[in-house]
């Protein structure tokens, strides 16, 4: 009798990088919704722009490249770029701006490196700073939520105010946009305001951060979490990443809280959730070993923090990102798991 | 060492061996200075008048200096080259020089000048020498003058603006604007994007060597070289 042992290992489990690409999909869609409930419909005409652009991108450079279009089209990963850069854009973006910002992503920053898997960058973080470094009007004209635009835009107004420029009546774009919280923030520092007053003084902030930016943020922490359950992402990053931030924010915050605004608002404003759950556990560009992730997402978190608070722009999280995916390959090399059995 | 036929020298500094592209030497100026036409040319131009110059007194003297202190040498000569080029510059293309600013001296260090002295004068005769300076000169201006053509349509959607800075005031119609009312693509104008766009020529040189490769015999006349270079 012939016993057919197959080698380890034996248990499989059955994840394709389509099933992780639409489970990360899947948990962006309740931060997605609140984003678009309380932006208004181009937040998610942007997001189908910009996965039409993406696919159509990913095709034409598969194709150039020799590749089989079928296995490469099929893994979601496109789609999953997409929607991270098109939720990282202003609300009412023009259509150029995502086209390019696509177009960079998975063109330059995916395929000239050699297709997923070898990309050294988070190619929807490249193509973000990309278009803040290029185009820095268009990139901070973030509309206001709903409830404070009077009135807010119907679908066919931000259909032409997407595609074709045009705004209702007599306003443009610089009357219906306003400053982000963190922005907010931190120009009225530069004024010599402190924290609690531009609270407290202006509409765009609500109980938590900014107002309607807090719930956005609480709903992708719950598709994070959800991620974290399904196992797709590990705890680490996350983690160190958040708390990193907030161990900074709230040293700074205890010595000195009219300069330094608090650690649950640094938490729940800008980026930094959609960041530690979506974009830094980026599987190809993120630390691999263990140990190695939380020095990872620790060093996100710590850069966050400075170059929100002492750097040039609003938000950091884009930039910390990408120094950290240049850390990576170094931080993998000196945190390997010792092998059992040896020194 | 057997003498190089006028020929391919030629096609040594056009394409083959091109300063910038396959070389990639003098990256400093060639990255910091083609964010146009005009400054790329007028850089390239400067640049080839040195290595011609260089190769041929450096080729002149190259039986008469010790190996030992040979690179001292040769430092000297084309520094003296360089000063007496910055000095003409200044005085008949002053806004031009103004523009290009530490990068006209900075071609002393220029380390395709250097390399050629080395590699290519130091063994040859005069004649040589020069003609592989001006074609690798001619290689490393044409790579500059493309790279500015591309960062320029890209960054300003024009071609040639400032052309009178080169060309005298006559020269203005050179001036060639692409895109009415072009909202300017930053990235392009910026060190990044001199970086993408010499990766983007060097991968187009590529996939020319590759296809022609490819190909049969008759396409790898050198003729082609030199047009497409």
């Amino acid at each position: 009798m012939k016993l057919r042992t197959p080698i380890s290992p034996h248990i499989h489990i059955r994840t394709t990088v389509t099933t992780v690409m639409l489970r990360v999909v899947a948990a962006l869609i309740p931060g997605i919704v609140v984003y678009a409930w309380l932006f208004g419909a181009g937040v998610v005409i942007n997001i189908l722009f910009a996965i039409a652009v993406a696919l159509t991108c990913e095709a034409l450079m598969l194709k150039a490249r020799g590749r089989p279009l079928r296995p490469f089209m099929s893994d979601g990963s496109a789609v999953v770029t997409a929607v991270l850069l098109a939720v990282a854009l202003p609300p009412l973006s023009p259509w150029w701006l995502t086209l390019i910002g696509i177009a960079f992503a998975i063109v330059v920053a995916k395929h000239l490196f050699g297709g997923l898997g070898h990309n050294p960058f988070n190619p929807a973080m490249v193509a973000y700073v990309m278009l803040l470094i290029s185009f820095p009007r268009e990139m901070v004209l973030w509309a206001p939520p709903t409830a404070l635009a009077e009135p807010p835009l119907d679908l066919m107004e931000t259909l032409r105010a997407i595609f074709l420029g045009h705004y209702p009546g007599a306003l443009s774009i610089d009357a219906l946009s306003m400053a982000t919280p963190l922005d907010q923030v931190k120009t009225q520092l530069g004024l010599e305001q402190s924290v609690a007053q531009t609270l407290a003084a202006s509409p765009a902030f609500g109980i938590l951060a900014g107002r309607g930016w807090e719930w956005i943020n609480l709903a992708f922490l719950a598709g994070g979490v959800w991620l974290l359950r399904k196992r797709i992402i590990g705890w680490q990053i996350p983690v160190a990443m958040l708390g990193a931030l907030a161990a900074m924010a709230t040293i700074f915050y205890v010595i000195d809280p009219e300069h330094y605004a608090s650690p649950l608002f640094h938490l729940l404003s800008g980026a930094a959730i959609l960041g530690a759950f979506f974009i830094a556990t980026d599987p190809v560009t993120a630390a691999t070993t263990p140990r190695g992730r939380l020095i990872f997402g620790a060093g996100i978190g710590i850069l966050t923090y400075v170059i929100r608070t002492w750097g040039g722009y609003p938000d950091g999280v884009a930039f910390a990102v990408l120094l950290m995916n240049m850390a990576a390959p170094t931080i993998d090399y000196y945190t390997q798991p010792r092998v059992y059995g040896r020194k | 060492m057997a003498e190089k036929t006028h020929h391919e020298i030629a096609r040594d500094g056009l394409w083959t061996n091109n300063v910038a592209l396959v070389q990639v030497l003098g990256l400093c100026p060639l990255l910091a200075v083609s964010s146009t036409v005009v400054n790329g040319l007028a850089l390239g131009l400067a640049t080839l008048l040195t290595l011609v110059l260089s190769n041929a007194v450096v080729s002149m003297i190259r039986n008469y200096v010790t190996p030992e202190i040979r690179i001292s040498v040769f430092v000297m000569i084309i520094a003296a080259i360089v000063t007496v080029i910055e000095l003409a510059m200044n005085a008949y293309f002053h806004e031009l020089y103004l523009i290009l600013g530490i990068f006209i001296p900075l071609i002393v260090t220029n380390c395709s000048i250097l390399g050629r002295a080395e590699a290519f004068a130091s063994k040859h005769a005069v004649v040589p020498a020069a003609l592989d300076g001006l074609y690798m000169g001619l290689g490393f201006t044409a790579v500059l003058v493309a790279l500015g053509a591309l960062r320029e349509v890209l960054g300003k959607g024009t071609l040639f603006s400032q052309a009178q800075l080169m060309f005298g005031d006559n020269a203005q119609w050179l001036t060639i604007t692409l895109v009415e009312d072009y909202r300017g693509f930053l990235l392009a104008i910026l060190p990044p994007g001199a970086f993408i766009c010499l990766g983007l020529l060097i991968a187009l040189k590529n996939v020319i060597d590759s296809r022609r490769k490819t190909k049969p015999a008759p396409a790898a006349h050198p003729a082609a070289a030199e047009s497409a270079a």
